[in-house]
């Protein structure tokens, strides 16, 4: 991507550090920070994220999953090209997740027009409890995958 | 889907969605006589009050914070405004102004969170607010920009958006700055509009036919529409002082339900939050949202629980319209708060949170540490009359469908944007009709 303004991509960790595994997406955006990368953490509510994506044409999400699969998996998702699983990031039964804001700021015609979401399987999401080790090292493939991603452009 | 009246049905719902925290709801219906209605919090307690043992009184705001991502500036204030109580101080004036026009700040994220993106769906037939988004576009427009000024507020005067850091015992850390509080004039304006379009469009909905003498209990204030400041008062005659909510209200463990069934200490339920403060206190809104309140047709006195989603809005047409007074009005205080020194005491806190009053006690020792904490969130005195409600809903309702009548007690239950975990501090449906 080009230089500043709404050329920068965006990477937005979204998650609570202290709910364990839910950590990893703040995880990588500090670890992308301390590389230089325009990176964010947010936690709460889903719908802000249109309000920090919006002068932005290419961003890049990072939340924790669950799917069942084995904890640390890494997914790629381009949800500029489709929803996603809502139910891998249901988040809570009150606040949106990152799939219900996707899909409104779609409807709404304020998405991005690059969209690729990592999720990453989380294993344990206890009160106060840091990263299990394999969701750390899914933090680091994904932390890499990015710098990739974004030294090329989004595609 | 057997509407048959001579056996048994059973509605379970495990996991209520569009709600704050982990609930669940079961009714029983036994030859077309609802037998047992359990409304459930399964999130498990939080001990708070427990954990506040021991703190500093300067403490309590910030940790009580805690309790709800939703509404912290009603504990922040509620335990700020029982400190307070406890330590002889008053905060009056430009500080008290602030505290208003965050708590503003408040009502809108929160009302417009519920109405619109949570209990709008229950009345479009929408699973969810995006489908809404791709239907009424205009609708989710207003009401997310609606949200996101909200937010701002919150930062302004409150550091930041959730989870507020500039509040405490005694007023604020650090007064706003003059051309951030100004900053908000400009869309406060427009807010107003937009609110008064979603008070239209939703007061447009087709509501469900449903009345309910309710035994309203919210603050009153002698100025103002009270929203963090007042005495405790129904509209059964009751005008007390908030440090006597003890006297009049009681808390009970249920067996279905990790949070307390509040009730007045007769045993009978009552309601706290918007219908019971429109109920009230609605000659104290401002004239514009009278004027929007009667536009949709809603009286001064209202009993239908569903209309509780326009009541919400008329609710943020005033907080927008005050927020605006507030923010025109302000010039940075020369202090930023009203010091506060350690020692004894014994004080109570009640304000409005979006859901209804939330009441703070505290018993503080000669270090002024909390001895004692006692919390009554909103949602714990409701559950008792969200349960009464689903009796007679279901009652009203006994020839719809299970998956119809599983809907309708959904939206009975969203009726009062139940919070949940504060209440731990809800949903599982089940009908069984046999």
């Amino acid at each position: 991507m080009g230089e500043g303004g709404n050329e920068t991509v965006l990477v937005i960790g979204v998650g609570n550090r202290d709910r364990g595994d839910d950590g990893a997406g703040p995880e990588v955006a500090a670890r992308l920070r301390a590389q230089g990368v325009h990176a964010i953490e947010h936690a709460g509510d889903g719908l802000a994220l249109i309000d920090l994506w919006d002068n932005h044409s290419a961003v890049v999400i990072v939340d924790a999953m669950v799917t069942g699969t084995t904890p640390g998996t890494v997914r790629r998702f381009d949800a500029a090209a489709g929803p996603l699983p809502r139910e891998a990031f249901a988040v809570s039964s009150h606040a949106l997740g990152i799939a219900e804001a996707i899909e409104t700021a779609r409807a709404l015609g304020r998405l991005p027009e690059a969209v690729i979401v990592y999720g990453v399987e989380g294993e344990s999401f206890a009160l106060g409890a840091g990263l299990t080790s394999l969701v750390e090292q899914g933090c680091l493939r994904v932390v890499q995958d990015i710098l990739e991603e974004t030294a090329c452009g989004l595609s | 889907m057997s509407r048959s009246q001579t056996r048994t049905r059973t509605i379970k719902v495990d996991d209520l969605a569009r709600v704050e925290g982990e609930g669940h709801l079961s009714v029983r219906i036994r030859d077309g006589v609802v037998t047992d209605i359990k409304f459930g919090i399964h999130e498990p307690p939080r001990f708070f009050e427990a954990l506040l043992r021991g703190r500093m009184f300067t403490e309590a705001p910030d940790i009580t914070a805690r309790i709800c991502g939703i509404c912290p500036i009603a504990y922040m204030l509620g335990a700020s405004l029982a400190m307070e109580d406890a330590l002889g101080i008053r905060v009056t004036g430009p500080l008290r102004d602030l505290r208003r026009l965050i708590y503003c700040g408040e009502w809108i994220e929160s009302h417009v969170l519920h109405a619109a993106m949570l209990h709008a769906p229950d009345f479009l037939n929408k699973q969810d607010a995006f489908e809404i988004a791709k239907d009424h576009p205009e609708v989710v427009t207003k009401a997310l920009a609606l949200k996101k000024l909200g937010n701002e507020i919150l930062e302004v005067v409150g550091g930041r958006a959730v989870h507020p850091v500039n509040l405490k015992v005694g007023g604020f850390y650090r007064a706003p700055r003059k051309q951030a509080v100004k900053a908000l004039i400009e869309p406060l304006k427009r807010a107003i509009e937009d609110a008064v379009a979603l008070t239209r469009v939703f007061g447009s909905f087709d509501f469900p036919d449903y009345a309910w003498d309710y035994a309203c209990v919210s603050l009153r204030h002698p100025d103002e529409y009270a929203i963090h400041e007042g005495r405790i008062v129904s509209n059964r005659g009751l005008d007390i002082a908030v440090s006597e909510f003890a006297d009049h209200f009681r808390e009970e463990h249920v067996e279905h339900s990790n949070a307390l069934h509040g009730m007045t200490r007769g045993g009978e339920a009552y309601l706290v939050g918007p219908i019971a403060r429109y109920n009230n206190n609605f000659s104290q809104l401002s004239d514009l949202a009278k004027e929007t309140a009667n536009m949709v047709g809603l009286r001064e006195v209202c009993v239908n629980p569903f209309q509780s989603i326009v009541v919400r809005m008329v609710e943020v047409v005033y907080a927008c319209e005050e927020a605006l007074r507030l923010a025109e009005a302000y010039e940075v205080p020369d202090a930023s708060c009203v010091e506060a020194v350690p020692g004894p005491g014994d004080g109570h806190g009640c304000t409005e949170a979006p859901r209804g009053i939330c009441h703070h006690h505290y018993r503080l020792g000669d270090d002024g540490r909390i001895v004692q904490a006692t919390i009554v969130p909103p949602t714990s005195q409701n559950q008792k009359q969200i349960e009464r409600d689903l009796l007679g809903v279901v009652e009203a309702n006994l020839d719809l469908a299970d998956d119809d009548l599983q809907w309708r007690c959904e939206q009975t239950i969203r009726n009062y944007d139940p919070c949940i975990s504060c209440a731990t501090h809800f949903l599982k449906l089940t009908v069984d009709r046999g």
